[in-house]
């Protein structure tokens, strides 16, 4: 039996590897199409290749009879199986009963209406491809604009209006602000849709044991705990016959906080034919099937002061919604009208969303999920504003800021920003730029008719999500700590991560309280039968909420563990350090590993003390956290071309306390990996008929390693109040910080030629357009 | 990948490989176009012959002033070799930046050419060079220029049963400047355009000119009214300009999602003239 090594340097704040990535970068890690079992079958779903039709009639004799098939099962077949979730409410929402086979209807292009499972992925293509449908095609519309004016073909023929809701909210005096305003500047920003793009697609096993009555569920997701009380309803079993696994997630970026039609319809299968399932989503139903994030149409309008002070932000948000409400679709608009003031002290704000159906595949969470539009409009506003005044985009920012000592503030959304002190990242960020010797080479620069920009964004971000009156589901996260008799640690997270490094970073935690060596601490997740219930990992709230659940756990296991100690060393006068408990009268010591055998072995335990080494800890967590920081991106154009290269990009982030540097750099990293792809390269694009052009790897632009810039990451450190580890969330920051980082650059670069404003994504032929029209003017 | 059910042969021999070709087989060779078509069951082909395999078409040789390039050489062997890139390494810097990685170790000039596709690198360097490659039937062996090789959008000269065995470019006189120019499709790796130019330069003039130019239509193709408005000049900025300005002249222009035909011909232009003055300032 190992030992269990009490160790008492500290680890939290250290740069330590990721304990995780061994078994993923030598492919030795089990993803859900890792899984066999004995008598599998495997599924190929039937999608529509339309975006609007009805279907005349549906021939499955062909497939049915097809060597080495199972079964096809239709809309017909499923019409029971309750509909696709949403968790959203607003107030008159409209919500399409979203079937998981569509029995009569399709309002996408890659809308599932049948299912064939066969023996192996090949028969079941094979005879999908004999299926033969008649369909009467319709009309589609797939532009939220166009789909909200008159006389746009209805997407729901109960709604012809294609408004899923309207949605309002206002604090201050708006129409006093916008009256006294000495300027007012308006511009329409959109935030494109981009296609999350997860290495690893979606996935199901299904596997029914009858005679347990227990439905298994692998599924690639970051929310298992709340998919099986979902697919639990859905299908109508008990919630306590469904088991839900999540084995290694290869990604997600929002797009697997969803319970999608698949994981119940490979239930409803598993369960028809009493055999285990396997669904693997290729990557063009990836493309075309699972939800795709942003789809904003924006109108802004912002009025300030001579001397820049803004005094009202007016906004208008056409979200396109898609065919039906995801899990949380209608939601992450409200998210971006929270976050509109920034980090600017305005307390005038009117917002207005119109949630616009179209015949696409549903938007929901990806990545920042409502904020990165809200940063992006609110960034670029100030440096509309900024230009309009001939102000520089710093100081103009400065001036607004919300101060130090305003914390914790109000704003006009009804939030409460934690802490702050936005000056320390945009002053670091600027003089690590070398703001005012790149002004002058700019000046230089554009004297010769060249083109360079110099960018600056400072964000803020609302994360940890979130106490549980403002989430959907619950905003809580779980932790359980125990310690097995021979002293050795397990830590059981409900916040299943997809990539986050939980199973070190928690580990760190768990090795500073307890004082043990890290290798003798295991995190487990992402199993509903051996994890106590949980919520998941999104909204930058893994650390911030799952943490500190860990965090509270090993408070109450530590208690356990020194009331143990002294009763075994006689002494109520005692201390817990380094894994080491010590009597402080006589210095007499007893290991972690002695009283974790002593607490289950129990010949004797202290006055009304359980035996055994087992803490479970809810946390509710009071407010958000509001992380913030500034990016600066420093550009240089090509005037013939409109290539735009990238010569520095400077992130300075402020996500409270750090406890693993490197992993919160990655964060960073990725994140600005992300930002850099929707502000120059990604884009979903939708024909006219709703056809998705941009369908396969070969057209839809994704960052990749040398398309990337070197990142100068830097921090400031403001810890937050509303946790005891002071952690604010890091998981988003750079997607959000990015891009109005990177598109204020290519604008101050062309500003000479008169341009304001550039819509993403940033391609080179767009810039070119704009060179060449602004020419006569440089 | 779940392409429909197909045969598949790893013949042992070239004659093995034609005479199943004959039959109505469907050449294999990288896999890098027709593997991604097959997955999307746009290409369904009954029976692949795998020409992967043959050890005997894959060389890199000098033979009587040029050099022969076996169909299955991969883009990998053909920029890492010191051969090519002493010899031709026009040949050398458009291989080198095809693709990705990947794609240049599976992917074989072979394959290239007999796919055709109007946005592959090596048909710009492949015109520019005037190329010649030996097509091989089971019962016949033919060459054909590079010039009346391509014909259209994944059409070639090639007839059914038969395969590309070998690419011939010259070997280049060590006065010739060269350089390949390339506007990367950054999700696809294939040129918006490509121009791959050749210049040989005597006594302070241009001698010729080669210009080959991929992407910007239908099949690559040379651009004669540049190399013609070039001879006998100095190759100064003004000349190359005026040059360039040809480059798309006559063309019908592809249109895309990644450029449209008016940017693509306007970035045919610039990049022209940035080729041959990188081709011209290596010129001996």
């Amino acid at each position: 039996m190992a030992t269990t090594i009490a160790k008492p340097e500290l680890l939290v704040g250290k740069r330590l590897r990721r304990r995780e990535d061994p078994r993923l970068i030598t492919g030795t890690a089990t993803y859900v199409d890792d899984m066999k079992m004995p008598g599998m079958l495997y599924a190929t779903i039937v999608r529509s290749p339309h975006a609007a039709a009805k279907i005349r009639s549906m021939d499955i004799s062909k497939a049915a009879q097809h060597p080495g098939v199972a079964a096809v099962f239709t809309g017909k077949d499923t019409e029971k199986v309750g509909p696709v979730p949403c968790a959203a409410s607003l107030p008159g929402l409209r919500v399409p009963h979203h079937y998981i086979l569509a029995p009569e209807r399709v309002y996408f292009v890659g809308h599932p209406v049948a299912v064939v499972v066969a023996t192996d992925r090949y028969v079941a293509k094979d005879a999908a491809d004999l299926i033969e449908i008649d369909w009467d095609v319709t009309d589609a519309v797939a532009d939220p604009e166009k789909a909200i004016a008159k006389g746009a073909p209805a997407v729901h023929p109960e709604w012809p209006d294609n408004k899923a809701f309207d949605y309002h909210q206002e604090g201050g005096e708006v129409d006093k602000a916008f009256a006294e305003a000495d300027v007012i500047v308006k511009q329409r920003i959109t935030s494109q849709r981009l296609i999350p793009t997860p290495m690893e697609t979606r996935g199901v096993v299904a596997e029914w044991r009858a005679a347990d009555r227990q439905l298994n569920l692998y599924s690639s997701t970051q929310i298992p705990h709340l998919m099986r009380s979902l697919v639990a309803q859905m299908l109508g079993l008990e919630e306590n016959r469904l088991r839900v696994v999540t084995p290694e997630v290869g990604g997600a970026f929002g797009c697997k906080l969803n319970v999608y039609a698949e994981e119940a319809l490979m239930g409803f299968v598993a369960m028809k034919l009493n055999k285990p399932i396997k669904w693997i989503e290729s990557r063009r139903e990836n493309f075309l099937c699972t939800i795709h994030g942003r789809g904003h149409v924006d109108f802004y309008e912002v009025a300030a002061k001579k001397d820049g002070t803004i005094t009202g932000i007016k906004l208008l948000i056409i979200q396109d919604l898609g065919a039906y409400h995801q899990l949380l679709t209608p939601a992450i608009p409200t998210l971006s009208v929270l976050m509109m003031p920034g980090l600017y002290k305005t307390a005038n704000v009117r917002a207005d969303i119109i949630g616009a159906f179209t015949n696409c595949v549903p938007t929901d969470a990806y990545r920042g999920a409502g904020r990165p539009e809200a940063t992006h409009g609110i960034e670029r506003m100030v440096d509309i504003l900024a230009a309009e005044l001939k102000m520089d985009p710093a100081e103009i920012r400065l001036k607004n800021f919300i101060q130090k000592e305003d914390f914790p503030f109000p704003t006009a959304t009804g939030l409460t920003y934690d802490t702050g002190d936005y000056s320390l990242p945009l002053k670091k960020a600027l003089g690590i730029a070398g703001y005012e010797e790149l002004r002058a080479e700019q000046a230089e620069k554009r004297k010769k008719g060249e083109l360079m920009g110099i960018g600056i964004s400072t964000y803020g971000e609302i994360c940890a999500f979130g106490p549980s009156p403002a989430t959907a589901a619950g905003g809580w996260e779980s932790a359980t700590v125990k310690i097995d008799p021979s002293g050795k640690v397990t830590v059981m997270t409900g916040a299943s991560p997809h990539g986050q490094g939980e199973e070190t970073t928690f580990a760190q935690i768990a090795a500073d309280e307890l004082g043990v060596d890290i290798d003798d601490i295991l995190v487990l997740h992402g199993d509903t039968a051996i994890v106590q219930y949980g919520i998941g990992t999104f909204g930058s709230r893994g650390t911030a909420v799952g943490g500190t659940a860990v965090y509270f756990a090993l408070q109450d296991l530590k208690a356990k563990i020194k009331k143990f100690g002294a009763m075994l060393l006689g002494s109520d006068d005692v201390t817990l350090s380094g894994g080491v408990v010590t009597c402080n009268k006589t210095g007499a010591t007893k290991t972690l590993q002695e009283i974790a055998g002593a607490t289950y072995r129990a010949m004797t335990l202290p006055a009304n003390t359980e035996p055994g080494l087992f803490a479970t800890h809810f946390w509710e967590p009071p407010n958000f956290t509001f992380p913030f920081g500034a990016h600066i991106v420093i550009s240089d154009i090509d005037r013939e071309t409109g290539e735009i290269k990238i010569r520095r990009y400077i992130a300075v982030d402020d996500c409270g306390n750090i406890l693993n540097p490197l992993i919160v750099d990655g964060q960073v990293h990725g994140g600005v990996a992300q930002g850099l792809g929707q502000a120059l390269w990604e884009q979903a694009v939708y024909d006219e008929s709703g056809q998705l052009v941009t369908g396969e790897m070969t057209d839809y632009v994704l960052p990749r390693a040398h398309m990337m810039p070197w990142i100068e990451s830097d921090h400031t450190t403001t810890p937050t109040p509303v946790n005891p580890l002071g952690v604010k969330g890091v998981g988003e920051a750079g997607t959000i910080g990015c891009s109005p980082a990177m598109v204020n650059s290519v604008v101050d670069a062309l500003s000479p030629l008169g341009v304001r404003h550039i819509d993403m994504p940033m391609t080179p032929e767009k810039i070119w357009r704009l060179i060449s029209a602004g020419g006569a003017k440089a | 990948m779940i392409p429909q059910t197909f045969e598949y042969t790893a013949p042992k021999s070239l004659e093995e490989a034609l005479q199943l070709l004959a039959n109505g087989a469907k050449p294999l060779s990288g896999g890098m176009s027709l593997i991604p078509m097959m997955k999307l069951r746009l290409a369904a082909p009954d029976h692949l012959v795998d020409l992967g395999r043959l050890k005997d078409l894959n060389y890199i040789r000098e033979e009587g002033g040029a050099l022969h390039i076996g169909a299955t050489t991969t883009h990998q062997e053909v920029t890492a070799s010191a051969l090519v890139r002493g010899k031709c390494p026009l040949l050398s810097q458009t291989a080198g930046g095809v693709g990705d990685p990947q794609v240049r170790n599976r992917g074989t000039i072979g394959g290239s050419v007999a796919h055709a596709d109007p946005s592959a690198d090596y048909p710009a360097a492949l015109q520019a060079l005037e190329a010649k490659f030996v097509l091989k039937g089971a019962k016949s062996e033919r060459t054909v220029s590079a010039a009346n090789f391509f014909l259209d959008t994944f059409t070639t000269a090639l007839e059914p049963g038969e395969i590309v065995r070998e690419a011939i470019v010259p070997v280049e006189d060590s006065s010739t400047g060269t350089h390949y120019e390339k506007v990367v499709q950054k999700a696809s790796g294939f040129a918006v355009v490509g121009i791959a130019v050749r210049i040989k330069k005597a006594a302070g003039k241009i001698e010729w000119a080669r210009v080959g130019v991929t992407g910007l239509s239908n099949h690559a193709y040379r651009a004669t009214a540049v190399e013609k408005a070039l001879e006998g000049t100095g190759g100064s900025a003004t000349e190359i300009q005026h040059a360039a300005a040809m480059v798309a002249e006559g063309v019908d222009a592809n249109s895309d999602l990644h450029a449209s035909a008016e940017y693509r011909k306007h970035l045919a232009v610039v990049h022209t003239a940035r080729a041959l003055l990188a081709a011209l300032a290596r010129t001996a």
